[in-house]
């Protein structure tokens, strides 16, 4: 029983231990550029690679069904390595990964989670000069809040979040506004009600959106009237989902759905009637929302990644990408080469005004997820 | 049915019999045994036991207490302006927290919900585990069979079923229209949710109560009968007592995973209201304030340890 006892205390030694490493480490990441400069390989991390030179297969952490297969298996042949491909679900679950030590050499991470890994010293700055194909980008993807530069990151793809229409059930003069999930009298009649994203920025930045603010809004105040919004809406709200909103909408569950632009066009393609539903950005504006490339400061192999990056920056790639998973693409010189069907789809999408990318709030990103269980009472 | 069938029992005043199976630690034999032999044999027991043990402890420790010590850690950090947890400025914020009462709400919602649907599920379960355990041997085994088959198909697919069965399109609604009624739709209400807790945790409850109730000495009933004992107060004197251990553990069975249910309120119930599941779930993947998060398990894990124990009192004190 002695034994046992001592087994229980220096477990439990050793993980408070742990537990304070890990702290120490992450304390000092963000204020940054020493403790890079004190470990060596992070500081050097791809600086010297040179215009398609490889140094080992590639580890990559992605979306799941995001990259055509057939373009890995050239990857792979034309340079001679492997790509091993990981998934994950959500941004927070790859940040907690990456702060847990975890190793890769290519990661794609959405917008704001660019911002914090930044911050936090966890990607490692783009090499620009193994990547001549960055020229590809399109200009408004070289301009962002969250990577000015850009430094870190180059696009991968972009979506919207907007809303699925099913037509047939509202009336083919509906207005396209976030009246849609918000108004009471409106859907009151509709069939099943609506269905909003069960997230709190994306949920509560519709109704910020639908009262005229923007979705980075930092009142309280504005963030109480979005919650009084949602809430006077209940009634009508059949759902707050986040994953199976396509499928209730073409099940014909709710009349209209809250969703992704990617999964929202492939559930409408995939519907008995797709010509009875319709995806549209509402006239107040939605979210843009952009996934992108990024070399963690732990890579092993950043040569490989850089030529990876460089891979699927070119035109002809960067085609066969998006006509593969239908999400919209940053690359300008891609265009000529995306399928007509694609281009339609994202049509909306160029001349939607008021689009905007969720930021990092900081302290104040909290209240999000607050304020909407609140509005849900 | 005559006295002479009843099993003897022993005068009161004699200790019980040691229940079977157990190994007798003392035994009654003529010869003398020395202190220092029995210690010795016991000191041997229990180091056979440790390493018998050893592998599931080692696993618990390793998967189980040191996530659970992590988590308690965590729940005194600070959440960075990026949302990182700090491990440093450890402090009381995330329990204080805990009394607002928006928290007090969700928990208190939470807290009905398990335990209407442990309700539920015993008032269902315990006339089927009776049914089950009067059976012949043939028929109990197809029975328990029968209990046990969903469990060999996936809980996620099992409550995607349910979704089209409460739904508009479902038979439910269906059948309504035949009969000439409106089209009715159960799915994201409060109703649905409850219908998916007590279909998915009902073998819980009537695994327990069939093994309580099945090794139950029917003599006794018997006995009760004959002496003059209706059906209702045999039932409530003799047959619900033998059983308690059965409705302990399938309630905290039941009680427990209700408590903190996550996939059948969103699924089933649209996450329209907020429960302690969901609201965990969100503090860790959308707040990113892992605190907190913490602090809300360790609250949960607290009530649950709190029913739990008083639970087991209030059953032990019936026996």
């Amino acid at each position: 029983m002695r034994l046992l006892a001592r087994l229980i205390a220096s477990l439990t030694v050793l993980a408070i231990l742990v537990a304070a490493c890990g702290g120490d480490d992450g304390a000092e990441e963000p204020d940054g550029t020493s403790a890079e400069g004190g470990e060596s390989p992070q500081g050097a991390t791809g600086a010297g690679c040179a215009l398609d030179e490889v140094d080992g297969d590639l580890n990559l952490y992605n979306w799941s069904e995001y990259l055509d297969p057939e373009l890995v298996t050239a990857f792979e042949e034309q340079y001679g390595v492997d790509v091993v491909e990981d998934f994950y679900e959500s941004n927070e679950a790859l940040l907690a990964q990456m702060q847990a030590g975890a190793v890769y050499d290519m990661i794609v991470p959405s917008d704001y989670m660019v911002g914090i890994m930044i911050q936090n010293g966890l990607l490692a700055p783009v090499n620009g000069e193994a990547v001549p194909n960055l020229a590809n980008l399109a200009e408004q993807f070289t301009e962002l809040p969250y990577d000015p530069g850009p430094e870190y990151s180059a696009a991968y793809q972009y979506g919207t979040t907007g809303l699925g229409v099913n037509v047939s059930a509202v009336g083919e003069d509906f207005p396209r506004s976030w009246a849609l999930l918000f108004d009471p009298e409106l859907t009151a009649d509709f069939p099943g009600g609506v269905s909003v994203l069960n997230d709190p920025r994306e949920a509560m930045g519709a109704a910020l959106k639908y009262l005229g603010y923007s979705l980075n809004d930092t009142d309280l105040e504005h963030l109480q009237e979005a919650s009084d919004t949602i809430s006077g809406n209940l009634e009508n709200i059949a759902t707050f989902d986040s994953d199976q909103y396509d499928e209730a909408l073409v099940a014909g569950e709710v009349a209209v759905s809250h969703g992704y632009s990617g999964n929202m066009i492939v559930g409408i393609g995939e519907a008995e009637n797709p010509d009875d539903y319709e995806y549209i950005l509402p006239e107040e504006g939605a979210t843009l929302w952009i996934d992108n490339m990024a070399v963690p400061a732990n890579a092993e192999h950043p040569c490989t990644a850089f030529t990876f990056m460089n891979y699927i920056l070119d035109a002809g790639n960067g085609a066969t990408l998006t006509n593969w998973n239908y999400y919209g693409t940053p690359n300008e010189a891609a265009m000529e080469g995306v399928d007509q069907e694609v281009l339609d789809f994202y049509a909306p999408t160029f001349e939607a005004e008021g689009l905007e990318i969720i930021e990092d709030t900081g302290d104040y990103e909290i209240n999000f997820t607050d304020y909407l269980a609140q509005a849900k009472g | 049915m005559t006295v002479s069938e009843i099993p003897p029992t022993p005068p009161p005043g004699t200790p019980p019999p040691p229940p079977p199976g157990r190994p007798i630690s003392k035994p009654e034999t003529a010869e003398p045994v020395t202190p220092e032999l029995e210690a010795a044999s016991r000191r041997a027991e229990a180091r056979r036991g440790f390493f018998i043990a050893l592998p599931s402890f080692i696993y618990l420790v390793l998967l189980f207490v040191v996530p659970l010590l992590l988590v308690f850690v965590y729940s005194f950090a600070t959440r960075d302006a990026t949302g990182q947890t700090v491990l440093e400025g450890w402090n009381l914020d995330s329990y204080r927290r805990l009394f607002s009462a928006e928290v007090l709400e969700i928990f208190l919602r939470s807290l009905l919900l398990a335990t209407v649907t442990t309700a539920i599920c015993l008032a269902l379960s315990y006339p089927f585990a009776f049914y089950i355990a009067t059976r012949g041997p043939r028929v109990r085994n197809i029975l328990l069979v029968l209990v046990m088959i969903p469990f060999w198909s996936n809980f996620l697919v099992r409550t995607y079923a349910w979704r089209v069965i409460l739904g508009s399109e479902g038979p439910l609604s269906q059948i309504s229209q035949a009969l000439g009624g409106e089209p009715f739709r159960l799915l994201f209400t409060n109703v649905a949710v409850l219908i998916g807790l007590v279909y998915g945790f009902m073998p819980f409850m009537v695994l327990p109560l069939y093994a309580a109730l099945e090794r139950m000495d029917w003599h006794l009933v018997e006995a009760a009968r004959d002496l003059y004992a209706d059906g209702w107060t045999a039932f409530r004197k003799v047959t619900l007592p033998l059983s308690m251990p059965g409705v302990v553990a399938g309630s905290i069975l039941v009680f427990i995973p209700s408590l903190g249910a996550y996939v059948t309120p969103a699924l089933l119930g649209g996450a329209r209201t907020v429960l302690m599941g969901d609201y965990i779930v969100s503090q860790f993947l959308a707040a990113r304030n892992w605190p907190f998060g913490s602090a809300l398990s360790f609250a949960v894990m607290f009530v649950m340890l709190v029913a739990t124990i008083f639970y087991f009192r209030a059953g032990a004190k019936t026996l």
